[in-house]
């Protein structure tokens, strides 16, 4: 069993934060990540910065633009989680958009996932009609491959997403770009049910999460609630982005 | 090869140009492109939509556009240059046969807001037209950069009635134009209809689109069988940006006996760094949405590409074109942004007619050395716009203030 399907056979309230990679700066990521496992976070999300992000607001593009400014690599970023694998065993996600992955080689990929301590994959441009190799060669190698539904997909698809991926997908909140409002508690309750009742698998909801009722909520309707935007936003407004980054896991969870 | 492309039936039903082509999308426009292919496979078929867009084309648009026998640069090259006038179309250029067939698909899902993404302006033009024709909203996301050099088409799709949205990410170009364009679509995708500009995006974008420029290759054909001795050209030449002038012109003859060549922009030479000759310097990647060729480094991420030319700037090309030239079936060639300059001056003097910028890397070919252009050939080639939008870009690189 990897971490994530470890982590998702345990009945509690789980908060998944994102942070791009190589932002704010280049080698803040092994003390970020690091940092929001010990204050609290279940899982994290870490973002390839792509020169191309389309399914992300301006929060996280601007990230991801200052990260590949700042020399951001799918090299870095593994030889990073190695060293984050010291220190911690929090499972890890990576999220990205599909050609970096692509130019690196699938197989390179995967291995490199492997073998610096990469528990899933979380690829927003990589649908269903074009996954399955993918998928395949992921669960070959014990890493998750956590496919995206969302609000506009029908019950019968979601059931063969989450047959696809085999241990976690991803409930996208709205029709839209991370970072936008969220839509009325009545439709989201209303989809989450859909995703529940269609879903194989256990799912995680994120877009547009920023708050402590919004994890209590979330995590009543899935099995997880994940924040981006809010992260990022806030790591920018602190002086110091590991101790802020650390405070609001701390309050996202309850703790303070 | 004659014989691989006498059935020549792609893309398949999935989208795919064998590995090229397909759906790299969010899945919250998955939806939506099958309700796309739904309504297309409908539309194919129907009398009457057929009938209301060839009345579009014909009353509307002013085709079928002439097919030109150049006489004072045919001499001058010694073989026989045609032109297929696709600057002579109502808003000067070859965008507004896809734009017309796109806003009929678009009513009959009863879709009542229009999004574009443009470069040179002329498919926001062209988009703008027909939101206007039809009484839609229309909101054209077009670079920073691009909206600098295009003055003229900002403000006439200002005139138009639809909003101009400057994009300030990345290159400020049509890349990120794009880009912005398939956010606005992710986000409200129940009301908007995308009106992709060229043979680019996700299945069935590269199709269809294809599908409604086709009107340019098969009148061609027709004219040239009419005004020439010779029951087919030897060979078609068109510039390639996302490639749809070129796939319209090209796709009719794709089974005959015909050369064909595509030019991209070479911009300040292939070896400068600074271009966008996707074919000839890319590779296989995936952007916006499909499967096929791009510029991008070794980590893939995508490079700026450069060209002189807006509607030529972008960094990928159509999953057909990645096909064509892996299969040989069409070759690639690439002009500079000072060939494509010359270019432009040479047919405005010599013929009387200013051909977009885009357009003059084609006609630049026609001047190249190693073009292998045999004499006394018969060469088609697709002048796609006028050049009217571009004498700005014009004076500015030779120095002459307007
Ligand atoms: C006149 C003209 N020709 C060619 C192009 C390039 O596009 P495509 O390769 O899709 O024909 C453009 C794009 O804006 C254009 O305006």
């Amino acid at each position: 069993m990897n971490r994530i399907q470890k982590l998702f056979c345990e009945p509690k309230e789980k908060l998944i934060p994102f942070i791009t990679a190589g932002y704010p700066t280049l080698d803040s990521t092994v003390d970020l990540v690091c940092g929001m496992a010990e204050a609290g976070a279940n899982m994290i999300e870490i973002g390839i910065p792509f020169s191309d992000p389309q399914a992300d607001g301006p929060v996280i593009q601007a990230s991801s633009q200052q990260a590949l400014d700042n020399g951001m690599t799918l090299n870095k970023i593994f030889e990073q989680v190695t060293q984050i694998r010291e220190r911690t065993d929090v499972p890890l996600a990576l999220m990205g958009y599909y050609n970096p992955i692509l130019k690196m080689g699938h197989e390179t990929f995967l291995n490199n996932c492997i073998s610096s301590g990469v528990d899933g994959l979380i690829l927003p441009d990589l649908p269903l009609e074009e996954a399955e190799p993918f998928c395949a060669l992921a669960k070959s190698k014990d890493i998750s491959p956590i496919l995206l539904v969302a609000p506009n997909t029908p019950d019968e698809r979601i059931k063969k997403i989450s047959e696809l991926a085999g241990d976690l997908i991803y409930a996208v909140s709205i029709l839209g770009i991370t970072g936008n409002d969220l839509a009325s508690k009545d439709a989201l309750a209303k989809y989450l049910n859909r995703v529940r009742e269609n879903s194989v698998t256990p799912f995680v909801v994120g877009f547009g999460i920023s708050s402590r009722e919004d994890v209590i909520w979330f995590n009543e309707y899935s099995d997880g609630a994940v924040v981006g935007s809010a992260i990022i936003k806030n790591m920018d407004e602190g002086p110091n982005p590991v101790e802020t980054t650390k405070q609001l896991i701390e309050v996202l969870k309850g703790r303070k | 090869m004659k014989n691989k492309f006498k059935d020549y039936n792609l893309p398949d039903d999935r989208g795919h140009f064998e590995k090229f082509g397909g759906k790299f999308v969010p899945e919250s426009l998955i939806p939506a492109l099958e309700e796309l292919e739904q309504y297309y496979a409908k539309a194919k078929t129907d009398k009457s939509f057929q009938i209301e867009l060839n009345n579009l084309l014909t009353h509307y648009s002013g085709r079928e556009t002439a097919l030109y026998f150049a006489s004072q640069i045919s001499e001058e090259l010694g073989f026989k240059v045609w032109l297929k006038r696709e600057d002579l179309n109502h808003t000067g250029a070859h965008k507004i046969n896809n734009a017309l067939g796109q806003i009929l698909l678009a009513r009959r899902m009863g879709k009542k807001r229009i999004i574009a993404e443009t470069g040179a302006g002329q498919h926001g033009v062209a988009t703008a037209t027909v939101a206007a024709l039809f009484g839609l909203d229309c909101i054209v996301y077009m670079g920073e950069e691009d909206i600098r050099r295009q003055k003229l088409n900002v403000f006439r799709m200002n005139l138009l009635g639809a909003e101009v949205r400057p994009v300030s990410s990345g290159s400020m170009t049509l890349k990120d134009a794009t880009n912005e364009a398939i956010r606005d679509w992710v986000t409200n995708v129940e009301s908007t209809y995308y009106l992709i500009g060229s043979t680019v995006g996700p299945h069935p974008y590269p199709m269809l689109v294809r599908d409604f420029q086709s009107v340019i290759g098969k009148e061609a054909k027709k004219q040239f069988e009419n005004q020439s001795e010779n029951a087919l050209p030897d060979r078609l030449v068109a510039c390639i940006g996302g490639g749809s002038n070129a796939m319209g012109l090209f796709y009719p003859f794709i089974k005959d006996d015909v050369k064909i060549v595509g030019v991209e922009a070479a911009g300040k030479g292939l070896e400068s760094g600074e271009h966008a000759a996707t074919l000839t310097k890319g590779d296989f990647g995936v952007l916006h949405g499909a499967a096929s060729t791009l510029l991008q480094n070794e980590d893939g991420q995508v490079t700026l590409p450069h060209s002189i030319s807006a509607g030529l700037d972008y960094p990928g090309i159509g999953p057909e074109h990645s096909y064509l030239n892996e299969t040989g079936r069409v070759q690639y060639f690439s002009a500079t942004d000072q060939e494509a300059l010359d270019a432009f001056q040479w047919l405005s003097e010599k013929e009387g007619i200013l051909p977009a910028l885009e357009s003059a890397h084609a006609l630049a070919y026609l001047r190249q050395e190693n073009n292998g252009i045999k004499q006394g050939e018969n060469v088609i080639v697709c002048l796609s716009g006028r050049g009217d939008k571009d004498v700005h870009t014009v004076a500015e690189a030779l120095g002459i203030e307007l």
